[in-house]
């Protein structure tokens, strides 16, 4: 009896262990971003539309905004297009683009062909801006509260499923708590 | 039934298949040199070589930053070179990149409540295996000498 009892614990544990780790598996496949409930990082970059004119980051507080990374090189940005124009027409929050290494000609090209959904382009010609988001990979798209909190991250194209319950619903929340929620998740 | 018709692998293409074996070997060459930073103190290019090598390439996870050829290593590259001629210790950079990718990017992980198991896991089994070798070693030491018949068979004609 003892002799298949210690036997069958282990492969019983074994077998919850690897059901657990297979059934986690999905969220693990994107990585969770530390920012989240953090402050955005801080920066002045170039608008695409105007390259004499700098965006400092400050400018965008007091109003939940959606952050997007974005190149004219990156294939997964022309899927999510449509879903981002249609967010434009929607209205409800703004979309900030940031061009990420990319070609300034390109990038307008891009948008005077396909439409433009956001309301600011920033350029970030070399790449360090998208370092201080932690980007690691286009497209990404930022939940930004109006005091300036991440509050949610997605990683890939942006769906119109994917904007109504995972942004909207945060965006619609009563601003300060949601704040004070995301702060005390630091 | 017939058998579906195989190409008989003759010494040319046995030759052929050797050498793609060998080129492949210096393939792995060529990837090395992806990374052509110098810094002009050696020693700085010690520790640069060593931090590029222990943080991850997060778009092709399963390469250091020293190996990828992809875009986001070498933004990486750039700013590990900038922070070490800032004059940062190996920790702050390891620091820089934390906040911003989280520990994910650290081929090493620190030791914390979330990695302890990792860390401590294989002493656990070494433990584990070793108390479990000597209870096996005992028993059979046991069963050895409690066992007279085994004994008595072998000197019975």
């Amino acid at each position: 009896m003892n002799r298949f009892l210690t036997p069958a614990v282990l492969f019983t544990l074994l077998v919850v262990v690897l059901v657990v780790a297979v059934r986690r598996a999905p969220e693990k496949s994107t990585i969770q971003s530390v920012l989240i409930g953090k402050a955005a990082p801080t920066f002045a970059l170039a608008e695409l539309t105007r390259p004499d004119h700098v965006v400092d980051s400050k400018s965008l507080l007091g109003r939940w905004y959606a952050f997007n990374v974005w190149g004219t090189w990156c294939v997964e940005c022309r899927v999510e297009h449509e879903a981002l124009l249609a967010i434009k027409r929607d209205g409800r929050v703004p979309l900030i683009g940031m061009d990420w290494k990319d070609e300034d000609a390109a990038a307008t090209q891009w948008l005077s062909e396909l439409g433009n959904p956001y309301a600011t382009v920033v350029v970030d010609r070399n790449g360090r801006v998208a370092l201080d988001w932690g980007v690691y990979g286009a497209p990404e798209t930022f939940l930004v509260s109006p005091l300036g909190i991440i509050v949610y991250k997605h990683v890939g194209a942006m769906t119109a499923g994917v904007w109504q319950q995972q942004f909207l619903t945060r965006a619609s929340a009563p601003t300060l708590t949601q704040d004070l929620a995301a702060g005390a998740r630091k | 039934m017939t058998a579906p018709a195989r190409s008989p692998i003759g010494p040319t293409s046995r030759g052929l298949a050797l050498g793609f074996f060998v080129s492949l070997m210096f393939t792995t060459e060529l990837a090395m040199a992806i990374d052509t930073t110098e810094l002009a103190d050696p020693a700085l290019q010690q520790r640069y070589q060593g931090l590029t090598h222990e943080l991850r390439c997060m778009q092709c996870q399963n390469q250091s930053i020293a190996d990828s050829p992809v875009g986001l290593a070498s933004d990486l590259r750039r700013e590990v070179k900038e922070l070490l001629l800032a004059g940062k210790t190996d920790d702050d950079v390891r620091g820089w990149m934390k906040a911003r990718y989280g520990a994910f990017i650290l081929f090493r992980p620190e030791f914390d409540w979330n990695t302890a198991w990792l860390w401590l896991a294989p002493f656990v089994l070494m433990v584990i295996g070793g108390f479990s070798a000597w209870r096996v070693v005992k028993q059979r030491g046991q069963l050895a000498a409690s066992d007279t018949s085994g004994e008595d068979d072998d000197t019975a004609r």
